[in-house]
Formats: C-alpha cells, sequence, structure tokens
C-alpha cells in the first residue's frame, strides 16, 4: 500500500546549503496552556513572506542557534498569509529555547516538510477527526480548511482528548467550530472539580455517536496509544484502512529523507509522512519496538 | 615508449614502476590523491603523494572480529582486501561544518565555506564502487541533492583495482558486486607481476593516460589476468544466499533470533561507521562560551545509538534487539524499497570489525530457521 505524496509548497525547504534556515521574526505568542503557546512568525525576507505556502498537517524546522532544529507542525490556517503558526510545547532542549523567545526575536525556519492531510479528496465524506494532546495543533489548519468549504463535506465529529481540562488548547476556537456544526466531544484523563465533561480515552468517544463506515474517513494526530485504539475503534466499525489517516512521531532531524532518523519500515516519516494513510504504515504498526 | 591509441574502452600497460608517473599526473591536474596507506596496524585510505606511501607487500587477513596485516611475500600494491575505513568518508565526512553564524545585529554567517578539494581515489575496489552507487542514490535523489556530498562526488577521480586475493569475510560475489569491475570507474587497474594493465572507462581516465608510458597489453598477460579475476570469484571468505530477500526479514521482524543476536550485540555502531553504505547522520551544535558564536556541524549517526530514535514521546527502539533489527531490517530489507537496490556490497567490514563476531552472513540463514511465510 502506497503512501501519500510530499507537496513541496515553498522555497523555504531548499536552500541550496545543506540545513541552512530562513529567518523569521516571532511577531505574537500565545500562551495555550500550561507549557504550550503559538508562536506567530513573519519571514524576513519579505517575497518568501508573500510566497510562502503549506498544506494542513505540513511541519516545519524551527532552528535555534546554538540549540538546534525541531521539527513543528504548522497550526494555522493555511489561507492566511503573512504570519504562520507554530503551536510548541516545551518539552526538549530546542523547545525550551523557543519558550524564552521574545517578541521581535529571531529563528530559523525551513519548510514546509511531509505530506498532508488529503483534505481535497475527502469532499463528500464525513470526518471523525480524533486528537489528543498536543496532536491537535496539525489537525487546526485541516479543520480550518473544512470551515471554509464546510457545505462540501458530511458530518464532522471532532474527538478531543487531553490529560486534565487546564491541558485543553484552542478552547476559546471550539465553540465557533460548534456553531459551524461540527460535533464536538471531549474527554479527560483526569477531572478537576468544575468539569463536567467525559472522563476517559479518546477512543471510547466513538461510542457516543454511529458512523456510515460507506462515507467516513477518520483523521487522527496523538500519542501512538491513542492513535493504535482510535484506529482499532475504526475498523470495528469496518472503517476501510485506507480511509484512515494517522500523523505519525518520529524523530526527524533534515525533513528531507536523508538523515535516517524517522524510518519507519521502508518509509522516511519526515518525507513519506507524516500522515499515512493507515493501509501503508499498518504492517509495521503493531510490531513493538519498530 | 612509443605513441599508442588510447580510448574509453581499451585495456593498456602500465609498467609497474610508472605507478608514481600516474599519481604524480592526477595531482598535476589538480586532484588531491587519497590512497592506501599503513597506519595503526591497518589499511586506511589517507592523502598519499607516491607509490611509495602504499602497502606495498602487505596482504591482510580477516575474519570475524579479526584485522591482522601480514608480509604478503611479493612486492604487489593492491594484495589487501578492502581498507578498515570506507570511501564515504570523503563524499560524506564523518564531521563536516555546515555553517557558522555569529550574532551581529541578528544572526548573521560567520565567513564562507570553503570549497572542497577534487579527490582522485586510489584503488578503489569493484564493492567499494557498487558502495559508492548506493550512497549516490540516497544523496543525490530527484527530490533532494546533498549539497556537500555532490560537491565532492562530482569532481571526483577514481582509479579502481580489480580484487585478486579476496579476504575472509568478503562475499562481494554474492552480493553481484565484485571482485571484478563493471562500471562507475575512470580508470580500472589489474595488477600483474610487472605491469598493471589499465582499463579505461572515462574519458576524465583517458586524459589523464596521455603523455604517460603505456603500452599495448601483451597477449599472455591478459589472458593471466582474465585467469586471476574470474579464480578471486571462488576464494570469496563468506557466501550470503540473497535469494529471498528482502522477504526473509521483512517476514520475520518477531524471530527469536534478535533476542539472541542482542544478547552479544553491544550496540557499539562499529559496523555502521565501517558499512560504506550506511548514510544516516546527526546535526551538532558547537557555541562559544559567551554565546555568541555557533557552529553548525553534520556528523556521521548510527541506528545503535540510543538517541538515534529518542523523540518527545519516548524512545521507539530502547533497546539492542530493536537497534540490532532496525540495521539489518533497513540494510538488507527496506532499503530496496527506499531505493530499488539492497544496501550491503558484501565488503564484510561489519563482520571483521564487529567487536563479538556478529556476521551478517550467519544472521539470515539463523532468520530463516523456523521461518514463518
Amino acid at each position: 500500500m502506497t503512501a501519500l505524496a510530499a507537496v513541496r509548497t515553498s522555497a523555504a525547504a531548499n536552500n541550496g546549503e545543506l540545513l541552512k534556515p530562513s529567518w523569521a521574526e516571532v511577531v505574537k505568542i500565545q500562551p495555550e496552556a500550561e507549557g504550550i503557546a503559538t508562536y506567530w512568525l513573519r519571514f524576513q525576507d519579505s517575497n518568501l513572506s508573500k510566497s510562502y505556502r503549506f498544506l494542513p498537517g505540513q511541519f516545519n524546522m524551527l532552528y535555534v542557534p546554538g540549540y538546534g532544529e525541531a521539527a513543528i507542525s504548522i497550526s494555522s490556517d493555511p489561507e492566511q498569509r503573512d504570519v504562520v503558526g507554530h503551536t510548541v510545547r516545551f518539552v526538549g532542549n530546542v523547545t525550551r529555547a523557543i519558550n524564552r523567545l521574545k517578541i521581535g526575536d529571531v529563528v530559523g525556519v525551513r519548510g514546509p516538510f511531509g505530506t498532508h492531510w488529503p483534505v481535497e479528496k475527502l469532499e463528500g465524506k464525513d470526518l471523525i477527526i480524533a486528537v489528543g494532546g498536543i496532536g491537535i495543533p496539525p489537525l487546526r489548519p485541516a479543520i480550518y480548511h473544512i470551515l471554509r468549504n464546510r457545505s462540501k463535506f458530511g458530518k464532522i465529529n471532532l474527538l478531543y482528548g487531553a490529560r486534565t481540562p487546564s491541558d485543553l488548547l484552542f478552547t476559546s476556537e471550539l465553540e465557533e467550530w460548534r456553531k459551524s456544526d461540527i460535533d464536538i466531544q471531549i474527554t479527560v484523563d483526569r477531572a478537576d472539580s468544575n468539569w463536567q465533561g467525559q472522563v476517559g480515552v479518546v477512543s471510547m468517544l466513538f461510542y457516543r455517536f454511529r458512523l456510515d463506515q460507506t462515507r467516513t474517513a477518520v483523521l487522527t494526530c496523538g500519542p501512538e496509544i491513542m492513535i493504535r485504539f482510535v484506529v482499532f475503534e475504526a475498523l470495528a466499525r469496518r472503517v476501510p484502512t485506507n480511509q484512515i489517516y494517522v500523523s505519525m512521531e518520529r524523530n526527524m532531524k533534515c525533513g528531507q529523507g536523508s538523515c535516517g532518523h524517522c524510518q519507519i519500515g521502508p518509509y522516511f516519516v519526515c518525507k513519506d509522512g507524516p500522515v499515512f494513510p493507515f493501509s501503508a504504515v499498518e504492517p509495521y504498526f503493531n510490531v513493538e519496538d519498530f | 615508449m612509443a605513441e599508442f591509441p588510447i580510448d574509453v574502452g581499451s585495456v593498456v600497460a602500465l609498467p609497474k614502476p610508472r605507478l608514481d608517473d600516474l599519481l604524480a599526473k592526477l595531482r598535476e591536474k589538480g586532484y588531491q590523491t587519497i590512497g592506501p596507506r599503513v597506519g595503526d596496524g591497518t589499511v586506511q585510505y589517507q592523502p598519499i603523494r607516491g607509490a611509495s606511501e602504499m602497502p606495498q607487500g602487505y596482504t591482510s587477513e580477516e575474519e570475524a572480529g579479526k584485522y591482522r596485516l601480514v608480509s604478503s611475500g611479493n612486492s604487489r600494491y593492491f594484495d589487501y582486501t578492502p581498507g578498515a575505513q570506507s570511501w564515504k568518508q570523503i563524499f560524506f565526512p564523518p564531521r563536516i561544518t555546515l555553517f557558522d553564524l555569529g550574532q551581529n545585529g541578528g544572526w548573521k554567517p560567520v565567513g564562507s565555506p570553503e570549497p572542497s578539494p577534487r579527490y582522485a581515489l586510489v584503488g578503489v575496489r569493484p564493492c567499494e564502487i557498487a558502495a559508492i552507487k548506493i550512497q549516490d542514490l540516497a544523496f543525490l535523489r530527484t527530490d533532494f541533492v546533498d549539497p556537500v556530498y555532490q560537491e565532492r562526488r562530482k569532481n571526483a577521480f577514481i582509479l579502481a583495482v580489480n580484487c585478486l586475493r579476496p579476504g575472509g569475510t568478503c562475499f562481494c560475489a554474492s552480493m553481484g558486486t565484485g571482485p571484478q569491475l563493471s562500471s562507475g570507474y575512470d580508470l580500472g587497474l589489474t595488477e600483474m607481476d610487472d605491469v598493471f594493465l589499465v582499463d579505461v572507462g572515462s574519458a576524465a581516465g583517458k586524459d589523464i593516460l596521455l603523455g604517460l608510458p603505456v603500452g599495448k597489453p601483451d597477449a599472455a598477460v591478459l589472458g593471466k589476468a582474465k585467469q586471476a579475476v574470474d579464480a578471486a570469484k571462488t576464494k570469496m571468505g563468506r557466501q550470503l544466499d540473497i535469494s529471498d530477500l528482502p522477504d526473509v526479514l521483512l517476514k520475520n521482524l518477531e524471530h527469536p533470533e534478535w533476542e539472541a543476536v542482542s544478547k552479544r550485540c553491544m550496540s557499539c555502531t562499529s559496523c555502521t561507521l565501517v558499512c560504506p553504505t550506511c548514510f544516516c547522520w546527526d546535526t551538532q551544535d558547537h557555541n562559544s562560551l559567551n554565546g555568541t558564536e555557533t557552529e553548525r556541524e553534520r556528523v556521521w549517526d548510527s541506528c545503535f545509538n540510543p538517541g538515534y530514535s529518542y523523540q518527545a514521546g519516548g524512545n521507539t527502539r530502547p533497546n539492542v534487539r530493536s537497534r540490532y533489527r532496525q540495521w539489518l531490517t533497513h540494510k538488507l530489507g527496506t532499503w530496496k524499497q527506499q531505493y530499488g537496490v539492497l544496501g550491503c556490497v558484501g565488503c564484510g567490514r561489519c563482520i571483521t570489525w564487529c567487536p563479538v563476531k556478529i556476521d551478517i552472513t550467519e544472521e539470515i540463514p539463523a532468520l530463516r530457521k523456523e521461518t514463518r511465510s
């Protein structure tokens, strides 16, 4: 089963020199939750700023000089020109350095890289978007696209899980999305005293609605264990394996299928992914430590 | 010697003492000559200025976990089998600066990268040419070209040599990469007692020969050379049946042999460093103490390093079993899906330089036992 095709949409991916970044200024920092914020970047080169395009689900390599690069998925609207949003969880050396950036500071950017959520192929379908934790930012560009083209899609279910209510991201936008006829189900692993919603794992949310397997596609991103159970529930409801799209996480360093780190079986996740039809990765998905 | 018509595809004879003239001609044409020389008790590929620096009179003995240079009892230059290092260090240097940045009203480039020299590789074996072609597929793709590799590779001159004395861990005949040269070289040598037969492989090779004291080869010598090359095929120290690759690996991802080999493997990365096709790399950042300058380096990495598969969500391959499995299933399995060829050329270095004698030609048969289809 074949993977999706990576699309090169911008010149920032290839500067002729290995790993040479384009420079971008931090123009806005939006705190999202404890340890997570969205960084809005504007390329210093105004031509690049105008020409830069990405597709929902693609990622950039962000470079903090002296610290190195980290692969960060793009979380902003693909139609929004001028600035590009990256939602970052501060968890490693590079992302903690990003946490110390201030408005006006400059970071290196390479990208966009990888495959995208095939939204253009999914028109006419019912969509289940199942995301957990920091897995929602890579889906937000797809959600923006769907909202803009809402009449072209059938039922949309967003299944969203976080560890605790305070870890939920983009909460102010969720109401807007609901108004555009997106059914949103939210669950948390641990409730707090104010929480009146679901408690449990994302995959359990499949039991709260019915789907028509002949017209449903699933888009999922989150911890690998969550993806595993989302896929299980989708398959149990006879959604075809090639209508389940998963975004995989691997150690990505170059973004160009060259450095080798992100391999899963024959695929380089940075180039042949991160978005795969589940049918492509199925042979390797259940092999422990592969 | 009289003028002699030389063309691509022709074979000429170069008197042995004139090897130096050939090397001098390469340097005169602006090449930095890199060739075999003895260092640390091994044959290494280092800058050489003349034939006197080459390992004349040496042969190498290779077995699993063993490499010895010994006297060959003759005066040949190329009686050792592949050097301890591979040529990948030339096109894909183990450590190279990508750029330096300084903080000067924003991060700005400091200095400019020096252009890489033009290299002439002296004594490249058929399996090593096959390995270079395999790395070309990884670094010179249609959708991505590695500029560091391309710059070094495109200008290089390859002075190749047929293998007449395969080593104890060699299995190039099984992999279809040797011991006889087929393509991919500028000049191809066959070393006989008194002469080198020189096969002209390219226009650049022909250029180098112009003006050198080459002559028409003696028919008897040509016959002896053919015999010697043919005989080499039968002298391989190892064999590997590749008929069911890559399937035998991909169908056995849970085979007990992975656990068994992980009890011996030390995850030391030695096999990946000596492997002429392993291409994985990492980056390192080196900073000045006051943080105003930084250097970004590209370095070799290995799938045996714990950090190789480390990410925010944890380590994808947290144990030796999974790392060895990644190496072998990539090398002789998924490589084929990625590049259309297997990632092994049969040079035997991973066997020779494994400190605990893990042998790729034994691991594949072990995986065939109890094969589940």
